[in-house]
């Protein structure tokens, strides 16, 4: 007569979201941008991308199965598909396969499985991973190719092929003829020999407000930002208050020097800094958990990366400041939590 | 500062508040509401459980062969100022067993199984006709004998409640229609279709807590309650009594976050809605103090919603407490083919019962049937990614994902700290986590464990205390008698001090006889 059934706890209805799936809305949100890359500066990050992401899962098999953990879930959560992207996305486009390959290995072996994997890692992998090329390869690590545009020689597809494999470029051209200095570092070398702010910005990388290409893919990176801020994925403080301290800052600086100080906009359009507070300082992992605290991490990075960029030895300092603030998180956290209700 | 919450509470409902978090579920409750309130027959046996009243259970008061009246009372409360269970319908007691009980816990408990004699014969009836005028004591004296509890799920004392709120003297009661629960509708059923009575119970309860206004808070998405209940409200011409629609996000019901947006307050950590001066009731616990109060019978059935993917025709249905689950799920065309999990109460909090044997109690606001559609999760449990939304979504600002990291790692001071015990278990986290832990599982965990611990830390300091003082009495003991030693010594070397003087006598007697 009466009907048996098995049991469940609470709530019954199963979460409407995966971590898969936050991790391919980070994805999707990169697209935009990365095809502004490609357009302003070939194919050669389509090809890194596609390196990093083959290494990544490599590394990320591998350390699975030596942890003797499942494959599946893990290998399909594109937790290592971001952080490969991100990375990527850090690289000169003509950078040597070998740099992504110890990039990755540094990334998804010691930052992310050494500290005990998905969601346990201190820092953000990716940034691990690049930093730890850039400092110990940073001659590679300046080989950076001026935008199609104004190059004096665009390479094909093959050509970016060799270059990144075999680190031969066709007859006739050398390193130095290809690749050109970014903006970030022709205002610190022009400020170090003397030049004005505004003399520095006479070069043809320049665009109207940040730097040539460059501006555009910003742009396109925070259009996806929006996005992922729309859908949740993120959360409105760390990138507001990470962009916002450095306009705030960097307008400060302009108003008393203008001189030797490029204008706000210059900061927020050049480099990494609203791929990095879109999607580098908003990793959730390596980041703060409280709004408060993410409140406090975003001006942190803001701070930081504007200080290196002003001081430092770095022409930017985004991947730095985050790796930073990655340390302060938890203590971050432990004092910023909010108050309980009714306490 | 709590007078000026009492003060400001009085401000209720002026303006509408916030609380941190909530989410906004699909109500569901369409497909249960399309279908009139009905009365479940009476089955061939009722199974009435003694544990129907918040923190524990009554003792019986009658015997297996005892014939017994509808109404009359089977079992007596001892804890939380008394209150009983009583007979819902007239027959014949024949047994006191031991069984499925719908308790949250999944434990069996005592039950009264009464065979129906048919004729469902009321006990003699003592209404309290003139209660308008009635001493207010003798309301709630009459609310605590009628058996009733809060019927919104928590099944706490109502009498303790009004008492409280008598005792402390309150200003605002709030009647309690925001049913935010996806898929029951118990009480939009009721406030449709019995909005005088709960009108009628509204003005019981200000006269038994001398309370001076009622709100009574309903979803803004209840167009026919707020329809029947203006009806009501003007043709009982009590202008004490007012209808405010509230946002519909869930957990709006919970009475700490109802409270939140009536009047912008915190109920304090640990303390209870007098202390701002409030009075928080369900408003199906309003009808059946009316029923109690003015028609003089006890709580003895309860509108229950059927419903959910699982169930053929969803409905509402009024059922005798011990009414077997199965005989509501068959009047309601039985189960769909894929059923997969039976929930007492909503998808949010609700607990699944592994039989429809269990009966209906107090406490049963809904039976959700869910198909394996329903219940399928998307993916295993992966680790936390710290992403926060649980933190986002908690009516109770606690940080979740801590919590869980903290109960994990056994840090139970340290989980104390974090608030684990202000956690409402609404269930907001788990939905969307998007690692699937099951967070309010670890915290309920860990409130028993902290639980636990109290207990133990209790003993400890109970043994701890009892040894010290014997350690101070064996001290003092031994002090004592060493003192009475030193006493013996010193009397002693008294004595010796005379045998000195006496040799000192002697050797003087022997020289004054040498001269």
């Amino acid at each position: 007569m009466s009907r048996q059934f098995d049991t469940g706890a609470a709530p019954h209805f199963p979460p409407q979201s995966t971590v898969a799936g936050v991790m391919q809305q980070v994805l999707y949100a990169l697209i935009p941008g990365i095809v502004a890359y490609a357009w302003f500066f070939g194919p050669g990050i389509l090809v890194q991308i596609l390196l990093a992401v083959i290494f990544a899962l490599l590394f990320e098999s591998l350390i699975l199965k030596i942890r003797k953990q499942a494959l599946k879930p893990f290998l399909g959560d594109w937790s290592a598909v971001v952080t490969a992207v991100l990375f990527a996305l850090c690289l000169p486009p003509l950078a040597p396969w070998w740099i992504t390959l110890l990039g990755m290995l540094f990334a998804i072996v010691v930052a992310k499985h050494l500290y005990g994997g998905l969601g346990h890692n201190l820092f953000n992998p990716a940034m691990v991973g690049y930093v730890v090329v850039l400092i110990s390869f940073p001659q590679l690590m300046t080989l950076w190719i001026p935008p199609a545009s104004i190059a004096p020689h665009v390479l094909g597809v093959g050509d970016v092929f060799s270059a990144i494999f075999t680190g031969k470029l066709p007859p006739g051209l050398t390193w130095d003829t290809v690749s050109e200095a970014t903006p970030l570092d022709v205002i610190r070398t022009s400020l170090a020999s003397g030049q004005m702010v505004s003399e520095a910005r006479q070069s043809p990388i320049f665009g109207s407000f940040g730097g040539l290409g460059w501006e555009w893919i910003a742009n396109l990176f925070a259009l996806g930002g929006f996005w992922l801020l729309w859908r949740r994925v993120i959360s409105w403080q760390v990138p507001v208050m990470m962009i916002g301290s450095v306009v705030f800052l960097g307008l400060v600086a302009y108003l008393i020097d203008p001189g030797s100080n490029p204008v706000p906009l210059q900061h927020v359009f050049s480099g990494a800094l609203v791929l990095g507070a879109f999607f580098i300082a908003t990793d959730p992992v390596s980041g703060c958990t409280s709004s408060r605290g993410r409140l406090i991490f975003g001006v942190g990075v803001g701070i930081i990366t504007l200080s290196i960029r002003r001081w430092g030895g770095y022409p930017d300092g985004v991947a730095f400041a985050v790796l930073l603030m990655n340390m302060a998180a938890p203590l971050i956290d432990r004092y910023t939590r909010p108050r309980i209700f009714g306490h | 500062m709590h007078i000026d919450s009492v003060e400001q509470a009085r401000n209720a409902g002026e303006q509408l508040h916030h609380f941190h978090g909530g989410l906004h579920l699909r109500h569901n409750k369409k497909i249960s509401c399309e279908t009139p309130l009905a009365q479940v027959p009476l089955p061939p046996l009722l199974f009435v459980p003694l544990l129907q009243q918040y923190g524990g259970e009554a003792e019986a008061t009658v015997e297996t062969g005892q014939k017994v009246l509808k109404g009359n009372e089977i079992g007596c409360f001892t804890h939380l100022g008394g209150g009983c269970v009583h007979a819902p319908t007239s027959g014949t007691v024949t047994a006191v067993i031991h069984r499925a009980i719908s308790h949250p816990s999944g434990a069996d408990g005592c039950c009264i199984v009464i065979e129906p004699d048919g004729l469902d014969r009321w006990e003699e009836l003592e209404p309290i006709p003139n209660w308008p005028d009635a001493d207010p004591a003798l309301l709630r004296e009459k609310i605590r004998n009628s058996g009733i509890v809060g019927l919104g799920g928590a099944v706490f004392p109502t009498a303790f409640k009004t008492d409280d709120a008598a005792r402390q003297g309150i200003h605002t009661l709030i009647l309690n229609g925001a049913e935010c629960e996806p898929y029951i509708s118990c009480d939009e059923m009721l406030m449709r279709e019995q909005a005088d009575s709960i009108v009628l119970g509204a003005r019981v309860l200000l006269r038994a807590t001398g309370a001076t206004r009622t709100i009574i808070a309903i979803e803004d998405q209840m167009g026919a309650v707020n329809q029947a209940l203006k009806q009501a409200v003007k043709s009982a011409g009590d202008d004490r009594i007012e209808i405010i629609k509230v946002t519909t996000i869930y957990p709006e019901g919970g009475e700490k976050q109802l409270i939140q947006v009536l009047t912008g307050l915190e109920v304090p950590s640990g303390g209870w809605p007098v202390d701002l001066g409030l009075l928080c009731q369900n408003v199906a616990t309003a009808t059946a103090v009316a029923r109690a109060v003015v028609e003089g019978k006890p709580l003895l059935e309860r509108i229950v919603t059927v419903t959910g993917n699982g169930i053929r025709k969803p409905r509402n249905l009024v059922a005798r407490i011990g009414t077997p689950i199965s005989d509501l799920v068959e009047q309601c065309g039985g189960y769909a083919n894929d059923v997969a999990r039976l929930v007492l109460g909503g998808p949010m909090m609700g607990y699944a019962l592994n039989s429809d044997a269990n009966p209906v109690i107090k406490a049963t606001n809904g039976i959700l049937a869910l198909t394996a559609r329903d219940i399928r999760p998307l993916q295993a449990e992966m680790p936390c990614i710290r992403c926060g939304e649980c933190a986002r979504v908690c009516p109770a600002v606690l940080l979740p994902q801590q919590l869980n990291w903290l109960i994990r790692n056994e840090q139970w001071d340290d989980a104390a700290e974090h608030g684990l015990a202000d956690c409402i278990e609404c269930g907001c986290c788990d939905f969307v986590c998007p690692s699937h832990i099951p967070l309010v599982s670890w915290f309920r965990f860990g409130k028993s464990e902290l639980h636990a611990l109290a207990i133990e830390r209790k003993q400890a300091e109970t043994a701890k205390r009892r040894y010290e003082a014997r350690e101070a009495r064996l001290l003092r003991i031994q002090h004592e008698r060493r003192q009475q030693l030193e006493e013996k010594k010193q009397a002693l070397r008294g004595a010796s001090g005379k045998r000195k003087k006496l040799a000192e006598a002697i050797s003087r007697a022997r020289q004054d006889r040498k001269q």
